[in-house]
């Protein structure tokens, strides 16, 4: 299967296989106007198969968001046909809207207005805390 | 301008420091009668506390200052389903620092957030009680004189008890304290709090049992199965009567043993213990305004 070389834009490879759809619409790339590829399942050497996604566009991406989805990721940023830059992404300090709060007795349980916000209280564990009540995500 | 809503905001340097005013207070309170004359201290009580409200209010009135508030959310515009962001916003308008108690956890910190006074996490939930750990804190440090080496007890309620996690936090920070888990298999205390303290090294022991592990006791501090933490009556009534620390059950501990309870009690400490001079839980409530005084002074920055 082929896919377009792009020009200028970033492509988000090593991704997880079956994950891609999910980072998709968390990146909110539904609303973009540019051509987008998601290739699902591609063969790789290092992971089997992996899922990439192809963003014919120079735009900002939250990265921090896909660091909490899969942080194997590789994000890599093409100007001109060529590699430019070639980033890993680490686990998000902070998450805002992204999990939601379980403990029913979290005040962001309640209040309606109130981002959900989670920090990472461990690293090595990928453990994330909800900021309010300290609840486990 | 600083707010307290966990007590490991504060250093074990301020903790000394507060401990050092409170100790001035008890010896010298005429020096403090107007420290904060023209103040006022606005308290929120989303749930009723008669015990932590009145100790925050006179307080406030031995610093000279004055109250204002509500007990209960049912007085409040809560009730007609304001925000606690906005509530905050509001109260700052009227006072100049807020002590709040919500029912719903990190709802005082969600106040600290939108506020523009100081405000005081007067317990929220099951989660955090930091002025109660104050109390605990000066009561240990009026009896026992320092806080390193101890083996401290906790009984009871370990998985909603806020004042135990609390206090866990307070102490971890010492020199060489051990703690004792005492509890009914359903609340034990959380594997979260095992985890924290297993990573730093720090000793503890769980068990069911609370006579076999008296003796080795320096503080033993009680709790109560509160009702309000339950969604299942059966569970609470099941649960309630777990550990009722009783004369007998004191035989083999300490005769130096230092009895703490945040209160209210129920049953789980017999009245015929009141008496014992190891029985601190009265004096925990005195130090408990003592610790507030010395804090309001603090985050008011009064000298």
């Amino acid at each position: 299967m082929t896919v377009d070389e792009i020009k200028n834009g970033i492509v988000l490879d090593h991704i997880t296989a079956g994950k891609g759809m999910k980072i998709y619409n968390l990146l909110g790339l539904d609303n973009l106007e540019c051509s987008i590829a998601l290739i699902k399942n591609a063969p790789s050497r290092k992971m089997g198969k992996k899922d990439i996604i192809k963003i014919d566009a120079d735009i900002e991406l939250d990265t921090e968001i896909i660091g909490y989805i899969d942080p194997d990721i590789t994000v890599n940023i093409i100007k001109n046909g060529k590699n430019v830059e070639k980033k890993t992404i680490e686990l998000p300090q902070k998450l805002t809207n992204v999990l939601k709060c379980k403990n029913p007795r979290c005040i962001s349980a309640t209040e309606q207005e109130l981002p959900h916000i989670f920090t990472l209280a461990d690293k090595e564990k990928r453990i994330y805390r909800c900021l309010y009540c300290e609840t486990k995500a | 301008m600083r707010s307290l809503i966990d007590i490991l905001e504060l250093s074990t340097e301020e903790l000394d420091s507060l401990l050092a005013t409170a100790d001035d207070i008890i010896a010298n309170p005429q020096k403090y009668a107007h420290k904060c004359d023209g103040k006022k201290l606005a308290t929120l009580f989303f749930e009723p506390s008669t015990r932590t409200r009145l100790s925050f209010e006179a307080a406030m009135y031995e610093l000279g200052g004055n109250v204002l508030g509500f007990s209960e959310a049912q007085s409040s515009s809560a009730a007609k389903g304001e925000s606690v962001a906005d509530t905050a916003k509001t109260v700052s308008c009227y006072a100049d620092i807020i002590a709040m108690r919500h029912p719903k956890e990190g709802a005082p910190l969600v106040a600290s957030m939108n506020a523009s006074i100081p405000v005081i996490n007067a317990g929220d939930g099951g989660h955090n009680h930091p002025t109660q750990t104050l109390a605990d804190l000066l009561t240990i440090h009026r009896e026992k004189g320092h806080f390193d080496n101890l083996t401290v007890g906790l009984c009871g309620d370990l998985k909603f008890g806020r004042t135990v996690h609390s206090l866990i936090s307070a102490l971890r920070r010492y020199n060489n304290v051990k703690f004792v888990f005492i509890s009914p298999n359903e609340l034990k205390i959380p594997s979260y709090v095992k985890e924290s303290l297993k990573k730093e090294g720090i000793k503890y022991t769980e068990t069911t049992d609370l006579e076999a592990v008296m003796p080795e006791l320096d503080i033993l501090y009680m709790t109560r199965v509160q009702r309000e933490r339950f969604f299942n009556e059966e569970d609470y009534l099941r649960l309630k009567d777990s550990y009722i620390l009783t004369p007998e059950k004191l035989t083999n501990a300490k005769a130096d043993l230092s009895i703490l309870h945040p209160l209210p009690r129920v049953n789980e400490i017999s009245v015929a213990i009141d008496n014992d001079p190891r029985a601190c839980y009265f004096k925990q409530v005195l130090y408990g305004k003592f610790m507030r005084m010395a804090l309001i002074l603090m985050l008011l920055e009064v000298e």
